[in-house]
């Protein structure tokens, strides 16, 4: 059983909101939509709920033609980031509302919606009304209301955006391990590259209404294709610098210092190994926050002269943020560090850890780390 | 939002079309009938054009009672709309009294019109009623019968008493969907009541605005039964505003194809008149978001 | 600029409250330092709203004082007490300008049209809005009036505290940095006193320079970030501050050592006799997976990949314990042993934390 989507657009008033898009989600997956606000998730789930129809392209549920099918006979559950729940019905009810559209017997009804209120633990919850829970526990009943039917296609959109931050985490964790148990397609849109992570599974990101790159999560992660996947996966945003490779060196622009950073901290480096088989021409590197460092991690480092903007502290770790001439980076340090703003930092890269994109943002070399891990 | 294209939904449709055809398409079709024909009775019928049009743009009565019909409305938007406005400003926004302002606000707009003008001529009689009573013993030259100021004071109270709640109450739903944290910051920011009326109450109000000033529009350019209870049109012609006139002309004297002609150009000033303020709120609207664009 | 002191102060939305559960807000004693920036960190209903209505005067307190400085203000209305708030979301004067909108508050205060000039024109390149000055505020992204809102806080140079109320709740994870690092510079380059109320511990963490912890109407703790995050005085702060929180694992006590289960878990310090429920608490950060059979033994359940960490799940003697790897370890799940760093390990009697004597 599979979802696929197969050359669909969305043009809305002339304007396109959804890029040709070629998708196939296998059943028992995991699919995580990853992409800023207006990114264009939404549009895409509604249109794989059948709540829009495409305006080029079709959709198939198992090699079907379902395109011009009415939601309601697509066998689909979704659960939105707003509680939405029947405010005059008990938990049970809500539960047992998708049900009892369908004619089946008391008992058999009645199986489900205990099962499934188990599971997310709302049992003890069953007579009350949802406006008497608390947030988390409006959102399971929401979740379980989505389950209880067995839909073979569960579309989460941003469902635990409006949860506190400790609920949330809650939840998150149990979302894969509820997903491992129902065997459906499931496709949860977020806005945050860490909850992608922390649900596996298969991630596309999303930049203006086209999906960038679609695969298991780790591997979108380590490998994107492009700089924009790299900056939609990246919280705090990945760094960039602009280089110039002729020959064995490499060329950037350096404003904020001349000398006294000492001999590497130039305005040029030596090329790195990963490099080292590309054309000349310009370049943009990408490196992510954790990877860029305040001390030498050693020889053939990268050494950049910056200097210190705003530090903030998290308590087992510091986010550093640093000017290096026009642009500003991040690096996620270990420990609590506090500098002074305006104060030169020395910051270094392992070159292993930097990625290469072409002047069309395309992927030229990966980071080397990335292929071994 | 796109839907599904779905070719049976027209189906749905097909009742209201129905009616709406009977109920507006088939009487209008009738007056246009009639608005281009005359007869000498018994039934014959004959082409006349456009004189009956021609004859009601030049005839001195009805643009006497248009001109009587603009004062009417101008007079009463202009008082109902501040008055509203005010009235929303000053009620409770909730707890008990809310509850009961809001069912005593109501409770005008739920009586019928022609008893709305009988109540009000029996008020104001000066022989039995408590308010002409009152005013003719405080030595004020009240009586709405013959008196030309008297008339229109009293048709004008009545329709503010009538409507003014109208008004006040689509404010007041506009004024309630205001966050708190609106009437907040502007405490903080020290602005004066003025501004926090000029800057956050009468923006959120606008729609609601727009929808009351057009509804006062068109039930007081309409408006016929208080009036006619109440004064019938008099003393003389002076409270015989558009409707009241109409009649007149299509039951009294029974010229059905001026009577035709001129309900017609009435019709289509009221259309006319709505289509542009709304239009032009509209317009206003979205240039204002545009701007921000 | 003020020196906030909250005086005896407690609240009850009930009329005549009697016992210690009626109080939304219960006793507090504190002393809020002036320049200082400080995040009210808790999860809903924990009372952090409550005291922030009340220091802006919208909540007049069931009990005890509130001084801005010396001044008594308890009694005093919100325009009277000259503070600056952000709102959860964005009010902004939908009709006036972007300019008209920063220059509000001082216009109606009566600033001179030059000083307001120019202090717009300052705040408005802090904010990022110098080329949208011109522009109606309506019509604008969420981002950007929240923008205008956090703009309109600052413009006033003399107001006793700015409040902030879970402002970046509408805003993009992505535009999150960029807001809290102008916060974060805002605060030192003007200075002023800044509470700000949050539920979410990464921006109550970069934001403050101490974080008041709330639980269940309480203070738990007030400290820096790394107080918090090394020396957590009671379990709900362990478990509230950090992803994952704190693991605790109930254990006996004895001199330098505890044990749990089995195992001995060597401490960094020395305790007396304790009596009550005694646990130990250690972060994941601070807990090693090792190889060599040294440590705990644990059942390691699953890896979760974060990316620049993994979290490995596992499990201790029946408990559920979370492990924070670096990002290039190889695990895979099945037996494992666990060491911890004796200086990182906390030990608490009925939640809160013993202090214990150096070894």
């Amino acid at each position: 059983m599979a979802l696929e989507l197969s050359g669909v657009e969305k043009t809305v008033a002339g304007r396109p909101h959804i890029h040709r898009t070629d998708l196939r989600l296998e059943k028992g997956t995991m699919n995580v939509l990853l992409g800023a606000t207006l990114s264009g998730k939404t549009t895409l789930m509604r249109l794989m709920a059948g709540l829009e129809a495409p305006s080029v392209g079709r959709i198939l549920w198992d090699g079907r033609d379902v395109t011009g099918m009415r939601v309601q006979d697509r066998n689909v559950a979704m659960v939105y980031q707003q509680f939405i729940n029947y405010p005059s019905m008990s938990v049970y009810d809500n539960i047992a509302s998708p049900l009892m559209l369908t004619r089946r017997p008391r008992a058999e009804i009645d199986r489900a919606v205990r099962a499934t209120a188990e599971m997310l633990q709302l049992t003890p919850l069953l007579q009350r009304r949802p406006l008497e829970l608390s947030g988390g526990q409006q959102q399971r009943c929401a979740l379980a209301r989505a389950l209880v039917k067995g839909a073979g296609l569960v579309l989460l959109d941003e469902p635990l955006a409006n949860l506190d931050y400790k609920l949330r985490e809650e939840l998150r964790q149990e979302i894969p391990k509820i997903f491992e148990a129902s065997g459906a397609i499931f496709v949860y849109a977020t806005t945050e590259p860490e909850e992608a992570l922390l649900l596996g599974g298969r991630t596309a990101t999303l930049w203006q209404g086209r999906v960038t790159q679609f695969g298991p999560t780790p591997d979108v992660y380590r490998r994107p294709k492009d700089a924009i996947t790299a900056r939609v996966f990246s919280d705090p945003p990945m760094n960039f610098l602009e280089v110039v490779k002729t020959g064995g060196r490499l060329r950037f622009a350096d404003p904020t210092h001349g000398g006294g950073a000492g001999g590497g901290g130039g305005a040029d480096q030596l090329v790195f190994a990963a490099m080292a088989g590309l054309a000349d021409g310009p370049y943009t590197l990408g490196f992510r926050a954790n990877h860029l460092r305040l001390s030498d991690p050693g020889p053939g480092a990268l050494r950049f002269a910056t200097r210190v903007a705003v530090t903030e502290i998290t308590g087992s770790e510091t986010f550093v943020h640093l000017d290096h001439g026009p642009s500003r980076w991040v690096a996620l340090v270990h420990g609590v560090r506090d500098l002074a703003p305006g104060a030169a930092q020395p910051a270094f890269v392992d070159p292993a850890q930097v990625y290469a994109f072409g002047p069309d943002g395309a992927l030229a070399a990966t980071a080397a780390y990335a292929t071994a891990a | 939002m796109n839907k599904n294209v779905n070719q049976k939904a027209w189906f749905l449709v097909l009742p209201v079309l129905l009616l709406v055809a009977f109920s507006a398409v088939v009487p209008l079709m009738t007056v246009v009938n009639y608005s281009v024909q005359d007869t000498f009775g018994n039934n014959a019928f004959f082409w006349n054009g456009i004189a009956w049009f021609s004859d009601t743009l030049h005839s001195p009565r009805v643009w006497g009672s248009l001109g009587r019909q603009t004062i009417f409305t101008a007079i009463i938007l202009a008082i109902q709309v501040p008055l509203g406005i005010f009235v929303a400003l000053n009620m409770p926004k909730r707890g008990a009294w809310a509850t009961i302002c809001l069912v005593l606000m109501a409770l005008p707009l739920l009586i019928p019109w022609n008893v709305v003008g009988t109540i009000w001529q029996i008020f104001g009689r000066v022989d039995i009623g408590l308010l002409g009573y009152t005013l003719f013993h405080l030595g004020i030259d009240y009586n709405y019968t013959q008196g030309f100021y008297s008339a229109w004071a009293t048709v004008v109270v009545m329709d503010v008493w009538h409507w003014t709640s109208l008004v006040a109450l689509l404010c007041y739903a506009g004024l309630q969907s205001i966050p708190q944290a609106y009437y907040q910051a502007a405490r903080i920011d020290q602005a004066s009541r003025w501004k926090v009326f000029r800057y956050i109450e009468l923006p959120k109000m606008r729609g609601v605005l727009t929808i009351a000033i057009l509804l006062r529009f068109m039930d007081s350019f309409k408006i016929y039964t208080e009036p006619f209870v109440l004064t019938g049109g008099g003393p003389g012609n002076s409270t015989t505003f558009l409707s009241i006139d109409l009649v007149k002309m299509a039951l009294g004297q029974f010229d059905l194809g001026p009577a035709a002609a001129f309900s017609l150009m009435y019709f289509l000033i009221i259309l006319l008149v709505s289509w542009v303020f709304y239009t032009v709120m509209m317009q206003i609207d979205k240039d204002d978001a545009q701007e921000g664009k | 600029m003020a020196k906030i002191t909250l005086d005896a102060l407690a609240h009850s939305y009930l009329p005549h409250p009697k016992a210690d559960r009626d109080y939304a807000l219960k006793q507090l004693n504190h002393v809020w330092a002036d320049g200082e920036a400080y995040a009210l960190l808790g999860a809903s209903g924990c009372g952090k709203t409550t005291l922030l209505n009340i220091i802006s005067g919208l909540l007049t307190p069931s009990r005890g004082r509130i001084l801005f400085n010396d001044r008594d203000v308890t009694q005093t209305s919100t325009a009277e007490r000259n503070i600056a708030q952000v709102f959860q979301f964005p009010v902004v004067y939908d009709t006036m300008t972007v300019r008209a909108n920063l220059a509000f508050p001082l216009k109606n205060r009566g600033a001179p049209a030059a000083y307001v000039a120019q202090r717009v024109q300052q705040i408005a390149r802090m904010i990022g809005l110098e080329d949208m000055l011109e522009r109606k505020a309506r019509g604008l992204t969420a981002d950007a009036k929240q923008k205008i809102s956090l703009g309109r806080g600052m413009v006033r140079e003399d107001v006793n505290a700015i409040l902030f109320d879970e402002p970046l709740t509408v805003i993009d994870p992505q535009m999150k940095w960029e807001l809290r690092t102008q916060l974060r510079a805002l605060h030192r380059e003007f200075g002023h006193t800044m509470i700000y109320v949050t539920h979410d511990q990464t921006e109550a963490l970069t934001f403050a320079d101490k974080v008041v912890v709330m639980h269940d109407g309480r203070v738990v703790q007030i400290g820096t970030p790394q107080e918090l995050f090394e020396t957590p005085e009671h379990t709900f702060v362990g478990y509230f501050i950090g992803s994952p929180g704190m693991n605790l694992l109930p254990a006996t006590v004895a001199g330098d050592e505890a044990r749990v289960g089995d195992s001995r878990v060597a401490l960094g310090a020395r305790y007396g006799a304790l009596s009550g429920k005694v646990e130990i608490g250690v972060r994941p950060e601070f807990l090693r997976l090792n190889g060599v059979g040294a440590g705990l033994p644990v059942q390691v359940i699953r890896i979760e990949d974060v990316g620049r960490h993994k979290i490995v799940r596992a499990r201790l003697d029946g408990h559920e314990i979370n492990i924070v790897a670096p990002e290039g370890d190889q695990i895979a799940p099945g037996a494992a042993h666990v060491e911890a760093d004796p200086r990182r390990v906390n030990v608490y009697v009925d939640d809160w934390r013993v202090q214990g004597e150096a070894a």
